[in-house]
């Protein structure tokens, strides 16, 4: 096949791209420039995308032995990812933009673009397997649990997986490490990143502050009555307790835990842990890594709310435009924007965004 | 397969040069040393400054070699600007490469400097009239004026002497080096105060190049150290690429009127094609005088960096505008500055023809361009749809 690889810089894409080559494939390394004012360098785990990443990502293209590009797709990261961004803090919701950035830009406008230019599809260094089985292709967690992606690519459909090529699943990191070396590739001990990556300072309140600026709001409990101010709803999460800023202690001394965000109002509503359970959660925009489960049937599976999360044992059904779920046990703490991701076992079946819950 | 179309970047070494640099590279001695084998290799640079400076038509003491052409641009530019403080304009035209852009920038950023651009026409030639403006307005305030002989991206060759008329007693630097060796080129015909060559883009080695600058003249220094090259450019003299810098001009003059109308041919016969086979493509590398092997052509409704990539899995190198830091591609100055618009501009691409290019090499380009063009046109109307 005639495969782009998405090096990022770091060692996961590099080893994926040289797995591909030593399997045979025509491959060609791609940098994608996200940000359309790049730091030079990268401070420890924190951002992606500076210079100094795209200087070791065509290091390890020649390393390789594969021709290398950068392609610049900055304002399509810009108005895909950080807008939608800003805009769903704006309204109240949590979004993951690394959820965003695998369905509209890695493989939506870089596999568009490859398929333009008579590529096949677009390998990446993300964890997780694709297994062809007889009902089709489908993605299953990668055999390492502490690095499993397929949360972060629960928002790929199945024609988007078809062009999609992860080869890490099969392996644990510290052996793509330990490959990487063996392959001489510099990277080999580069941190992995994490963090949202064009906030390169780590600072999300701040950087929405900065952005969506600090107007003072109140914090009530859930009867209504005021308990303290702050500087900008977003910048709260469903489920903080620490830094809420509360002047007026609770009656009984617990803790309390934000429990809602309005937007409209710029309120920050608090009340205690018991109050955050959540039973029962409904997605809207389901996408479907696989074959769509038939409409309004219950299903026996595992939720995941976060990248890292754990899963949860739940009964499912779709509706068509809806994921509904209901776990067997409360969860304590979920967003609306959050990624709700519904697995089979290990097998992905599909992703939609948390609209509410109760 | 490789078809090397980017002769313009960089040019295949010659054998002359390889030999040279071979034989100069095993000699011992600093030339600036007083001993024998310092004096012995002293000799060589020297014997190479003296065959250089017949070659281009200057004295050897006014050859100033360099690392780079981007140095001695650097030195041009910031040594005028230094050397006459009671002057802070530079003149130089829209579509200068960055070597002379950037070093003005950085003065006006830094130093005080005010940069004035001379516009380009359509035909790819800077706007004499504009010249002689700025110069009747603000003849005394202006440091220097430093217009390229040929342009790197169009080949148009650029009136270098009725600059020099224009600028009266104002001293006129010139950036040769996409010209010297492949078209006439005289220092002390054209008159100019100073000029730029360089090695690599002749056949001769990497990282070895000169200032040509007037007899008598004295220039602030950008490095400092020895003060080897007339308290100019300190440095040790890098004597195996100056003696191979030179063998490499010695060939490419001796051959210079054969290759230019081979090279010539092999442009018309590639344009001619192209506009067959690729119908709506504009080109606009269309002045003469002209660079013989620089085409450069607009194939409407693509992205260049698809066309390079596409090319490139094909063995063709070729290349587009410059990449700003990141690498990222940026439409070209150069086709801003002919008044093309940004897309069109980043729908470019420049193909630069040598003396090792071949007739069946371009009908192999021919044969594939249709399609290369067409899937990157299909990419675009992709990318465009999201």
């Amino acid at each position: 096949m005639k495969l782009i690889a998405a090096m990022s810089g770091g060692v996961d894409s590099a080893v994926a791209a040289a797995r591909a080559v030593e399997a045979g494939h025509e491959v060609i390394g791609v940098h994608l420039a996200l940000s359309s004012n790049p730091q030079k360098y990268r401070s420890g785990a924190r951002g992606c995308c500076t210079i100094e990443d795209s200087h070791d990502a065509r290091r390890a293209a020649d390393v390789i032995g594969i021709p290398f590009y950068i392609w610049d797709m900055a304002e399509e990261f810009h108005e895909g990812v950080v807008e939608n961004f800003l805009s769903e803090y704006s309204e109240g919701r949590t979004p993951n933009p690394c959820l965003r950035c695998n369905e509209k830009i890695k493989f939506a406008a870089v596999l568009d673009r490859a398929k333009g230019l008579g590529f096949d599809g677009v390998i990446t260094g993300h964890y997780a397997q694709m297994h062809e089985t007889e009902i089709g292709r489908m993605m299953y967690r990668a055999i390492d649990p502490t690095k499993d992606q397929s949360y972060v690519l629960a928002v790929l459909n199945t024609e988007q997986l078809a062009g999609a090529h992860f080869p890490l699943g099969d392996t644990v990191k510290d052996d793509v490490r330990i490959e990487a070396k063996r392959r001489g590739l510099y990277v080999a001990n580069k941190p992995d990143s994490h963090d949202i990556c064009f906030v390169p300072s780590g600072d999300n309140a701040g950087w929405l502050r900065d952005r969506l600026g600090s107007e003072v709001g109140s914090i009530v409990d859930e009867a209504g009555a005021k308990l303290g101010e702050h500087k900008g709803a977003y910048t709260y999460t469903i489920g903080q307790r620490r830094g809420l800023g509360i002047t007026v202690p609770a009656a009984g001394g617990e803790p309390r835990y934000v429990l809602k965000i309005e937007p409209k109002t710029n309120t920050v509503v608090v009340g205690s842990h018991e109050a955050l359970a959540v039973r029962k959660i409904v997605g809207d925009r389901p996408i479907w890594c696989g074959p769509e489960p038939v409409v309004n049937t219950e299903f026996r599976g595992f939720a995941q709310i976060r990248a890292h999360g754990s899963p949860l044992s739940c009964t499912y059904l779709q509706t068509g435009t809806e994921i509904k779920v209901e776990l067997d046990e409360p969860l304590f703490g979920l967003a609306a924007g959050q990624g709700l991701v519904i697995y089979d076992g290990d097998r992905v079946v599909g992703s939609a965004t948390v609209a509410s819950t109760e | 397969m490789t078809i090397y179309l980017d002769h313009a970047a960089t040019a295949p070494i010659n054998e002359a040069a390889v030999d040279a640099l071979n034989i100069q590279m095993r000699k011992l001695g600093n030339a600036s040393s007083i001993h024998n084998p310092g004096r012995s290799v002293r000799k060589d640079v020297e014997d190479a400054r003296h065959k250089l400076s017949e070659l281009i038509g200057a004295n050897p003491s006014e050859i100033i070699f360099t690392g780079s052409g981007t140095e001695a641009n650097n030195l041009a530019i910031k040594g005028f600007f230094w050397q006459h403080p009671e002057r802070n304009v530079i003149v130089t035209s829209a579509f200068e490469h960055h070597a002379i852009l950037d070093p003005v920038e950085w003065l006006v950023e830094h130093e005080g400097a005010e940069q004035v651009l001379v516009p380009i026409t359509k035909a790819g030639i800077i706007d004499l009239d504009f010249l002689a403006k700025v110069v009747a307005a603000r003849g005394s305030e202006i440091a220097v004026i430093s217009i390229m002989h040929s342009n790197n991206e169009l080949g148009s060759i650029q009136p270098i002497a009725e600059i020099v008329k224009i600028a009266g007693s104002i001293p006129v630097h010139t950036d040769a080096v996409q010209s010297f060796g492949k078209v006439e080129f005289n220092f002390a015909a054209l008159d100019v105060t100073a000029a730029t060559i360089s090695a690599h883009k002749i056949g001769g080695p990497l990282g070895v190049a000169a200032l040509i600058l007037k007899r008598g003249l004295d220039l602030t220094p950008v490095l400092h150290g020895g003060g080897q090259e007339r308290e100019i450019r300190s440095g040790t003299l890098n004597a195996p690429s100056i003696v191979a810098f030179t063998a490499a001009a010695e060939y490419a003059i001796a051959n210079m009127a054969t290759n230019f109308e081979k090279i010539r041919a092999l442009r018309d016969y590639f344009v001619a094609g192209v506009k067959q086979c690729v119908p709506d493509v504009s080109i606009n590398s269309i002045s003469d005088p002209a660079l013989p092997g620089i085409v450069n052509a607009t194939f409407p409704g693509t992205e260049s960096d698809a066309l390079l990539l596409l090319l490139d899995t094909e063995g063709v190198s070729a290349s587009a505008g410059s990449a700003c830091s990141a690498g990222v591609p940026r439409p070209s100055h150069v086709l801003v500055a002919l008044g093309l618009s940004e897309s069109d501009a980043d729908a470019s691409l420049r193909i630069s023809i040598g003396t090792t290019n071949t007739k069946n090499e371009i009908d192999q380009v021919l044969a594939i361009l249709p399609s290369v063009v067409e899937r990157a046109r299909n990419a675009f109307v992709v990318s465009e749809l999201n």
